[in-house]
């Protein structure tokens, strides 16, 4: 009977070792510390297995493969930055639009266009036809270390080198062999080295787009949720033959009648909606919210709020303010409690803000921008950016959640157009440089092509982002209340009636006071009758 | 002295009471969802008014079929003769104590006044309600019905002004209930179904 436990403790202990033993095999025969998502091990190519000095040798390295990969990427808007609008005719893309934030790349592409596809778009002689030129591994790289400092015009650095010359300032050299061997799918991170950092810094151009989302709480976005679903921005946006779905040029605002779409079918729209995959009628539970959908965007309900990770997005940038120096002459930055910059010499005033709440418009996917070549109104209000296109009895329009951006930003004021300032660069004429705005804008217009008079002033503009990230799990959608109600999320809104938050004044004060006629009529009555029932008993008597 | 009738059956009594529950329901919760007050809060108010609005129409279902199959429809038929006795009546003699010139029967158990009332809640009231509350209903499907241009504010609006007149409606009812021989007679008349009638002095 003694020797019982004894015996339980050898085999505990026997039990343990083998235990440990089999972990041990287990280790031994996985030795990929990454699942891989791919077929194939880019480590193992010998196309690879060498030194790059410079970006495009990796690219020529990749084609060598991928034959047909650089001429998908030529016909794409990330690789043109130019878009022509089949229904409004506008040429727009990066490369010809007008923006309130950092207004335009023209003359400034060695800094902007450290975003660009390719390698070394530094002014317009760049060679849009190149196959080289196309970085394939900024779209591609797992390992983080792949860097195209501003500044470079897209090339990344192979050498530690100074910059800006003479500055002091170090650019530490990325090992490209390294890189190119671990080669892999787009990713959050990926996407997000530009489109996070969308107007020059984290969260600060679309609100519902920022770091937050590279590994996110549920409560931020419910399909990117890290540790649930762990969308990628790729899972949306459905990419074929490189050509990445989904336009905020032209953005589908309403879905075509139906259910979910065959995503890939190529007659089947957009696949990044939430209608491709949800279909029309979402809601399992209640039908009236499916009534809701019929006019109210997804976006609309299901993000309550944007900039909701704890990054602030820029809600205003006014540019008039900017060029003031301190005692000493120096640059003046400025921040708030949190850190947020909200002045700067270089750019003016900032209004940062999170957790906002959209502005809400009928919007039918048509956006029409004020481009380089229009003339402005300076009796209006202020001049739009962008016009997005929408009624509420067009039948193409649902109510959309939007980010509403302000600004003030130069225009010629006797030409009467937006001017381009050149800002970014180590020159005599940057604007972040040297603080004077005539010698910024002779040398922005000179490569933007804008007539310039030399007569220049502020002028109020607004630039409408919709709004269709950070997507809240369902208990966190919005209730009817917050548009059922006096003063409701919509008031304002043409075109709809909503129980609850409209009312007809004549209508009430006509029923409640025939209301009140018949209480008091009912009364009256009732009085007499008391009154005369006394008066007959007492004759009665 | 006064004499019973048995002017209320099992179905009608149950039927009266009933629809008066979820009527009252039904202004509570539709008041609310106009935006008036808050007591149940938005979305519960629709919830309670959709599954009222359902039940008072399966109430009616059985209601027409009850006054179809019985021939109890014929106590709405309207009619003008006596009317103006029995407005003299309400205007007047109801302050002298003077008996009702109207005496109902188990054939005839509503007076023209009543027959009149019941026939515009008949034919303007209930049409109004029910008309705009199902097109309320059914938003979501107006668009396949060709009905895509038909602005909800007017069908909310006419829904609106027959709460109004419900309401005036329920005042007036609740009033008049009380002017039977005593304060509870016609309530009394309700539950149990027997009326008791003031006997006419011969």
């Amino acid at each position: 009977m003694m020797q019982m436990p004894n015996r339980f403790v050898l085999m505990a202990c026997l039990a343990g070792w083998m235990g440990f033993s089999a972990l041990g095999l287990a280790q031994a025969q996985d030795p990929k510390p990454v699942k891989l998502n791919t077929t194939a091990d880019h480590s193992k190519f010998k196309e690879l297995q060498r030194e790059f000095a410079t970006g495009p040798e990796v690219t020529k390295a990749c084609l060598s493969c991928h034959t047909e990969a650089a001429g998908q990427i030529h016909r794409t808007k990330h690789w043109k930055w130019e878009y022509k609008n089949p229904d409004t005719g506008q040429l727009l893309g990066k490369k010809n639009v007008v923006n309130n934030f950092c207004i335009s790349i023209a003359s400034n592409e060695a800094a902007c266009n450290s975003c660009h596809i390719g390698y070394g778009w530094k002014d317009a002689s760049f060679d849009f036809k190149s196959e080289e030129n196309v970085d394939c591994v900024v779209c591609h790289d797992t390992t983080g270390n792949y860097k195209k400092p501003s500044g470079l015009a897209g090339n990344v650095v192979t050498k530690d080198m100074e910059f800006p010359a003479g500055s002091g300032k170090i650019l530490k050299a990325i090992d490209l062999s390294k890189i190119a061997q671990k080669v892999g799918k787009s990713s959050r991170d990926t996407c997000g080295a530009c489109h996070f950092n969308g107007g020059g810094g984290d969260g600060v151009k679309h609100g519902d787009m920022d770091s937050s989302l590279a590994a996110p709480e549920k409560s931020v976005d419910v399909h990117m949720d890290a540790s649930g679903l762990d969308f990628t921005c790729g899972t949306c946006h459905k990419t074929s033959s490189h050509d990445v779905a989904g336009s905020r040029y032209t953005p589908t605002a309403k879905d075509a009648k139906g259910g979910a779409h065959l995503r890939g079918a190529s007659d089947n729209g957009n696949p990044a909606t939430c209608v491709s995959c949800h279909s029309n009628v979402p809601h399992k539970q209640d039908a009236r919210l499916n009534q809701h959908a019929t006019k109210l965007a997804c976006q609309t309900c299901h993000i309550p709020e944007f900039a909701r990770g704890g990054i602030a997005t820029k809600m205003n940038w006014d540019w008039s303010t900017a060029g003031q120096r301190d005692a000493k002459g120096e640059h003046i930055v400025r921040k708030d409690a949190k850190g947020h910059i909200t002045y700067e010499s270089r750019k003016g005033d900032f209004v940062l803000a999170e957790n906002v709440k959209p502005v809400y418009v009928w919007f039918n996917g048509q956006v029409n921008y004020t481009l380089k070549t229009d003339k402005l109104d300076a009796s209006a209000d202020v001049t739009r950016i962008n016009t997005l296109g929408g009624s509420p009895t067009d039948g193409k329009s649902m109510i959309w959640p939007i980010k509403r951006f302000g600004g003030k930003q130069p225009y010629d004021t006797v030409n009467m157009t937006l001017l381009t300032p050149h800002t970014a660069g180590n020159d005599d004429t940057g604007y972040w440089k040297n603080l004077e705005w005539d010698k910024a804008l002779q040398a922005g217009v000179k490569v933007s092509g804008v007539p310039y008079s030399g007569q220049f002033a502020f002028i109020k503009t607004q630039m409408d982002w919709p709004i269709t990230h950070m997507v809240a799990p369902k208990e966190k959608a919005l209730g009817c209340v917050a548009c059922h109600a006096q003063n409701g999320r919509l008031a304002g809104l043409t075109g709809i009636y909503m129980p609850g938050s409209h009312t007809n004044a004549l209508l009430d004060k006509l029923g409640w006071g025939l209301v009140l006629l018949t209480l008091l009529g009912v009364l009256g009555h009732g009085a007499i009758r008391i009154i005369s029932r006394g008066k007959t008993q007492g004759a009665s008597k | 002295m006064t004499e019973r009738v048995y002017l209320f059956k099992g179905f009608e009594r149950f039927w009266h009471w009933t629809q008066a529950a979820l009527i009252i329901f039904l202004m509570v919760s539709g008041f609310e969802i106009h935006g008036t007050y808050t007591l149940f809060g938005f979305e519960k108010a629709v919830g309670y008014h959709t599954i009222a609005a359902w039940s008072l129409v399966g109430l009616w279902v059985f209601a027409i079929f009850w006054h179809v199959t019985t021939g109890e429809w014929r106590h709405y038929i309207p009619t003008f003769d006596k009317i103006m006795v029995v407005a003299n009546y309400y205007s007047s003699g109801i302050f002298k104590h003077e008996p009702h010139p109207y005496r109902p029967t188990a054939l005839s158990k509503h007076n023209p006044l009543q027959r009149l009332t019941y026939l515009g809640i008949l034919v303007l009231v209930s049409p109004l309600i029910w008309v705009s509350g199902w097109l309320y209903l059914f938003y979501g499907d107006w668009a396949a019905w060709g009905l895509g241009s038909l602005p909800l504010e007017w069908v909310a609006t006419a829904h609106t002004i027959g709460a109004f007149l419900m309401l005036i409606f329920f005042i007036s009812h609740v009033y008049m209930v009380t002017t039977g021989h005593t304060v509870f007679a016609h309530t009394k008349a309700m539950i149990t179904g027997w009326e008791e009638i003031e006997s006419s002095k011969h």
